[in-house]
């Protein structure tokens, strides 16, 4: 059922004045879980609940031919599925656009920070170099599912090893694990998706939220030293965004990178605690 | 006459204080006897009284039934019901109930004469309108107006439960609601559809009554909910009295 | 030499450890967790509502639709995701194993749907998919008849096995392994039965009293989900 009127003139009026119904501010995340190692067939995965949204992210590895234009380097490829079985609103079916842009969305964060050194994905020049794949599925549609995916990527390919690769025969032994994690920077991406709502600027918005917001900033940032840099930045809605919202929503990306940033890789680490 | 305890491990213990009710499975042996009547959701096979469907177990004497804690809305004539315009005809509008069909309200319906061209601002998409089932004729249900407190519904705000906990939420003859009602001030309009409308001074009202709601379609299936209801407001005004 | 003592050291008649869990994706009607071994699978359902398209309502009762799938990292080598042709197949199959126990005939011209989706995969993936579903079916207050419990049989060289990992499988010494994927109703008849191999007609009828006896045992884990609830 689409949200009804009272209760999105309800939702606006208190969003008017910094208030929303599940009691959080304008600018707070809901309870974040991170599970990771929810497959042990893939090189890397996890799970993420934000609030009652669930997504599960897995990593695969595989053999591949490197871009005429970038011969020496790994190759990325994500796919999201949103599953009917995660909201009435998903029907079967090729990936819809709502799924493809959040496959975007997430690949052109980690893509554009540097945050996985493609160059050491590198096998035999121009013929062989590692292809990592990123496939992500919602499993319940509460609202948000783009950051969640961001965040179940960043944990996937945290935990991510490589599988065996036999030199000789020039085959990987899928099944068979290394230790050997991922070539990651320091460039770690973290990706919030601002909303504007009845003039106000928000994150993480639960369904009923979401489906009046106006307009949205999907922003991918790292760090680069100590600066913070933005990697990727995608506006999405209906609606326009002013010059002076855009401008607090950039202020609000940079302050909230800190907290977010920490509170991600502080639960990523105690997933993997908690898998010993 | 007892019924076939559930050998479940672990369970025996809560049922033994009486904390939670019988749950019945699809399938599963009820009781078993001549003497006992097949009512809601069973069949008798044999000597034996077997549940089709999930829910909790009640006995009425000789009468067993499930009571469904689970599952789609289906409408029954003279239900109150809580809908959602999604579609305006000619002739008047389609609502969504939460019901495997749509529901449809003739423009006949309204108090005074609304030509088609005025339907649209009478009851716009995505209103709420508080309508009573008239007619449930296979593929449709027809849907009226005329009677007391029905129309279309504004400010408040509506929550969704499943509506197989209305009758809790209800209360034997509206006791819970109106223990809820008077403790915070609010009107209360329960649709038999699981579609709730909350009214009250203020948001904090409103969401003190959706909280005690939410929390009776939780514990739905204790024993001693009015207590626990009771307890849960007097706590939640404490902390509103402190804040 | 025949096969004298399994991979992972179960008796031949016991099943891997088993989990089940009710209500685990709160949009749905009803969804269920269900695992054996290492095999995990999560089923949602929808319904009755309206069926599109129209062209397939049925004017007489409600229609039971089936979806399975893998996740692409469920597998060691990544499966592309969409459904492939397995996929559908076991779809349709897991539609006929649920169908007789479900009665939506008080919903004419509407759907019903299951979603099946592998997260990790070991081997008698429709079989935990089924669990999950019969389990999630029921929580969604469907009326059926009684629940459908699956499980494999293996044959792997001489020997009758319950619940096939993917070594067993795998296994190629001596006559191989053929794998019997059978659900039962509670009341033991058959609702699913499919199998590739080599299987003598009286050593299949072994297998399938196997399976209804080891299906009664994990018929209790879906109980118990059920009466424990969320």
């Amino acid at each position: 059922m689409e949200t009804p009127n009272i209760n999105q003139q309800k939702i606006l009026e208190n969003i008017a004045k910094g208030i929303r119904l599940d009691g959080r501010k304008l600018l707070d995340y809901r309870e974040l879980e991170i599970e990771t190692g929810i497959s042990n067939k893939a090189e890397g995965s996890a799970r993420v609940k934000l609030g009652e949204t669930e997504v599960m992210v897995g990593v695969k590895l595989g053999i591949a031919e490197p871009y005429s234009d970038h011969e020496d380097e790994g190759t990325l490829i994500t796919s999201a599925e949103l599953l009917p079985m995660s909201s009435s609103d998903f029907e079967p079916g090729p990936p819809s656009i709502e799924a493809i842009e959040i496959a975007r969305l997430v690949d052109r964060g980690i893509r554009e920070s540097g945050f996985v050194d493609f160059k050491k994905l590198c096998i035999k020049k121009s013929e062989k170099v590692w292809g990592i794949f990123i496939d992500i599925y919602s499993i319940n549609d509460a609202g948000n599912l783009v950051d969640a995916s961001c965040i179940g990527a960043l944990a996937a390919l945290m935990t991510a090893v490589f599988p065996k690769y036999n030199e000789k025969e020039e085959k990987v032994e899928y099944g068979e694990f290394t230790d050997k994690k991922l070539p990651l920077t320091k460039q770690v991406p973290f990706t919030m998706t601002f909303h504007k709502i009845s003039g106000k600027i928000m994150l993480d918005p639960v369904t009923d939220e979401e489906k009046i917001s106006e307009a949205r900033a999907t922003i991918a940032m790292s760090k680069k030293g100590s600066k913070v840099v933005i990697n990727a930045l995608q506006k999405g809605g209906k609606e326009s965004i002013s010059q002076k919202e855009m401008f607090e929503i950039l202020d609000e990306a940079e302050k909230k990178y800190e907290e977010v940033s920490e509170k991600i890789e502080k639960l990523i680490e105690k997933s993997i605690k908690a898998r010993k | 006459m007892e019924a076939k305890e559930i050998k479940t491990e672990g369970l025996e213990e809560e049922k033994q204080e009486g904390k939670i009710r019988e749950i019945a499975v699809p399938g599963e042996k009820i009781v078993s006897g001549d003497d006992f009547l097949p009512g809601d959701w069973t069949r008798r096979e044999g000597k034996d009284i077997i549940a089709s469907r999930y829910g909790i177990v009640e006995k009425q004497g000789r009468l067993v039934r499930i009571i469904p804690v689970s599952g789609v809305y289906v409408p029954r004539r003279g239900n109150i019901v809580i809908g959602q315009v999604i579609d305006i005809v000619f002739n008047g509008w389609i609502l969504d109930i939460n019901a495997p069909y749509n529901a449809f309200l003739s423009a006949m319906e309204a108090p005074r004469f609304i030509n088609k061209n005025e339907l649209s601002e009478y009851f716009g998409f995505r209103d709420l309108v508080v309508a009573k089932v008239e007619n449930t004729r296979g593929r449709g249900i027809d849907l009226s107006l005329k009677s007391k407190n029905l129309g279309k519904l504004e400010d408040g705000m509506a929550i969704f439960i499943n509506s197989n906990k209305v009758p809790r939420v209800i209360g034997k003859e509206g006791s819970m609601i109106n223990l809820i009602k008077e403790y915070t001030g609010c009107d209360i309009i329960v649709g038999q559809n699981g579609i709730i409308w909350i009214h009250g001074k203020n948001l904090e009202e409103e969401m003190v009554a959706k909280e005690a709601i939410m929390f009776i379609t939780e514990k739905a299936t204790i024993f001693g909910l009015t207590e626990a209801v009771k307890e849960f407001l007097e706590k939640r005004q404490k902390t509103e009295e402190k804040a | 030499m025949g096969y004298t003592k399994r991979y992972d050291g179960r008796k031949f008649d016991e099943p891997r450890e088993m989990k089940a869990k009710i209500g685990i994706i709160p949009r749905a009607l009803g969804s269920a967790f269900f695992q054996f071994g290492d095999t995990k699978a999560i089923a949602a359902v929808y319904g009755p509502k309206t069926m599109h398209p129209k062209h397939k309502e049925n004017p007489e009762k409600g229609v039971l639709r089936c979806t399975y799938d893998m996740m692409s990292f469920s597998v060691t080598e990544r499966k592309r995701p969409g459904p492939s042709r397995r996929s559908q197949e076991i779809s349709k199959v897991s539609e006929w194993a649920l169908a007789p126990v479900v009665d939506i005939s008080d919903f004419p011209n509407t759907v019903v749907d299951v979603h099946i989706m592998i997260t990790q995969a070991d081997a008698s993936t429709r079989c935990a998919g089924l669990n999950a579903a019969s389990m999630a079916l029921a929580q969604a207050g469907i009326t059926m008849k009684e629940m459908v419990t699956a499980v494999s049989i293996g044959k792997v060289d001489d020997k009758l096995v319950v619940d096939v990992d993917k070594e067993e499988e795998d296994h190629e010494e001596g006559e191989g392994a053929t794998d019997i994927a059978m659900a039962f109703t509670k009341s033991g008849d058959i609702t699913l039965l499919q199998l590739d191999g080599k299987i003598q007609p009286e050593e299949l009828k072994e297998a399938i009293k196997l399976g209804k006896k080891a299906c009664d045992e994990i018929y209790k884990k879906q109980k118990e989900a059920l009466i424990k609830g969320e």
